[in-house]
């Protein structure tokens, strides 16, 4: 009990510090509004704006989280294809590396003009496209990782490749496709956010950051940014509880 | 045939990129059924290569492999593996480890008999009260036990073991050394065993063969007599002692040969 209570409280205390410090960072040096809002400046905007926020939250929300789920089949089907075929690692790496390295803000006037309005297919595949890469080579690695015992254990008794991937190969590879999953997550963030604020279509939290920038309504803005924090960190935390799950196992005791 | 594990004129060959590296070069061993052979050589001889050569992973360029009459064409679930690295499944209980085999191979016991036989294997090498724990809780020594129990599960007709003490300290080495002899007690099998510790060879084998340096052929073949050592006190006895020397003497004429090769490339 008293853990599950340290587990919450020190975070929340040091978020407390962090908005404390701002707020005094703003007093101090007497900042107007336009330069940088307080904490204090945000309630008001979350005030008057609630039902905007709840409505546009939810749309960067199921968007992000299904441009996600995207890149987790996508990027999980990727990676055992370059886990298993060495032949197929070699062509598709640089390709990937490659396409990987283009700024995805560039991305967006493109896929923008290729798919006319069609806002949220666009906003789910700008998501995506960010996202699969750090699952597909974690995947790969894992695979192509994975001893040549762990297999001739299998191998040795009949087992056919498939019994070896369900049994051995994919278990193993969990760890690493969660720690690649952790860093998707925030990436799905950005890429929902790049097609939401680049091209704007009155969508998503972005497109309420980008009426707060028309309007000057800059604690608006820095509100928007708190409530992509907040959704980053719920989402997070849903990949952690998943992760205890599936490969807790992988986990060291402490001590 | 009188022999469980028959291999005669065995040639392999690696195709690399400069061209085969043969590894194999008339091998010839013979294991009667409830023998114990182990085959000692100098490093990198190709003793590995002999293992998945029996256990039906690979098929030799030359000669034939047979177990309990039967040509070796393929893996075959009357074959059980222990490596030096024990490769338990994290994410498995230690029981759970041990069952891995009967849920590929079909067999006989019910669910119930399963757990049974695994309750049975694990409590012979000592490791009862561990069943529930994750292999990560336990010591290397403790792994390679439950390693071991994994291989046996399955009643195979052919344990081998690939160095299974190699990377184990002394004293936990010479306690496996005495489980082993416990466990092929109740559990009897046709035993190959890979090792470099020609002592291992002689506590635990009824049949000692010395492979040449690469490529290997069998160069010598030493019995040890049903009264070899079968207790710790055991290896320094004179007749331990001889049996050594002959073995040291003879991987030195083997590492000769390797090390004349290596000079003359």
């Amino acid at each position: 009990m008293n853990k599950n209570l340290r587990a919450i409280a020190v975070p929340l205390i040091a978020i407390a510090i962090l908005l404390a410090f701002w707020e005094w960072l703003v007093w101090f040096n007497g900042w107007p509004k336009f330069k940088m809002a307080a904490p204090s400046d945000l309630i008001p905007a979350y005030q008057r704006h609630w039902n905007l926020f709840i409505s546009m939250g939810w749309q960067t929300l199921w968007r992000t989280v299904l441009g996600l789920l995207l890149a987790v089949l996508f990027g999980t089907v990727l990676g055992m294809i370059m886990g298993f075929s060495r032949t197929m690692r070699d062509a598709l790496y640089p390709i990937l590396v490659g396409f990987n390295a283009i700024p995805k803000a560039t991305v967006v006037p493109i896929v923008a003009l290729m798919f006319v309005g069609q806002h949220d297919f666009n906003t789910v595949l700008l998501a995506f496209m960010i996202s699969f890469f750090p699952i597909a080579v974690s995947v790969s690695i894992g695979l192509s990782t994975l001893e040549p015992e762990y297999r001739d254990i299998l191998r040795s008794l009949g087992a056919s490749q498939a019994t070896i991937f369900w049994k051995i190969a994919l278990p193993k590879t969990l760890p690493e496709f969660f720690g690649a999953l952790k860093v998707a997550v925030t990436l799905a963030f950005i890429g929902t956010n790049l097609m939401e604020i680049v091209s704007p279509h009155g969508r998503g939290l972005g497109a309420l950051f980008d009426s707060g920038r028309t309007n000057s309504d800059f604690p608006l803005m820095f509100a928007v940014l708190l409530a992509l924090a907040f959704l980053g960190i719920v989402l997070y935390y849903i990949v952690v509880a998943l992760e205890k799950i599936f490969a807790g196992w992988a986990e060291r005791a402490p001590g | 045939m009188t022999n469980l594990i028959e291999i005669k004129g065995v040639r392999h060959a690696y195709r690399t990129d400069a061209g085969p590296l043969p590894v194999l070069d008339g091998l010839e061993i013979a294991v009667p059924e409830g023998g114990f052979v182990a085959v000692v050589g100098p490093s990198g001889c190709g003793k590995s290569t002999l293992t998945r050569l029996i256990a039906g992973l690979m098929k030799p360029d030359h000669g034939e492999v047979w177990l309990h009459g039967e040509r070796v064409k393929g893996p075959r679930a009357t074959v059980g593996m222990a490596f030096q690295n024990p490769v338990l499944l994290e994410w498995r209980t230690i029981l759970k480890n041990v069952l891995l085999p009967l849920e590929i191979v079909p067999s006989k016991l019910s669910k119930k008999q399963a757990e049974e036989r695994a309750r049975f294997l694990l409590s012979l090498v000592g490791l009862e009260g561990f069943e529930d724990k994750r292999p990560s809780e336990l010591s290397g020594g403790m792994r390679q036990r439950a390693s071991l129990c994994r291989a046996l599960i399955h009643q195979p007709e052919v344990l081998i073991l690939d160095e299974p003490f190699g990377a184990l300290d002394a004293f936990t080495r010479e306690d496996l050394w005495q489980t082993m002899h416990k466990v092929k007690e109740r559990e009897p099998f046709t035993g190959v065993l890979i090792t470099h510790d020609l002592r291992e060879s002689i506590f635990l084998a009824d049949q000692v063969v010395v492979l040449s340096g690469r490529p290997a052929r069998t160069q010598h073949v030493l019995d040890i007599p049903s009264t070899g050592p079968r207790t710790l006190d055991d290896l320094y006895t004179p007749e331990a002692a001889e049996h050594l020397n002959i073995l040291r003497h003879q991987i030195q004429i083997a590492q000769g040969r390797a090390a004349a090769e290596d000079s003359a490339t």
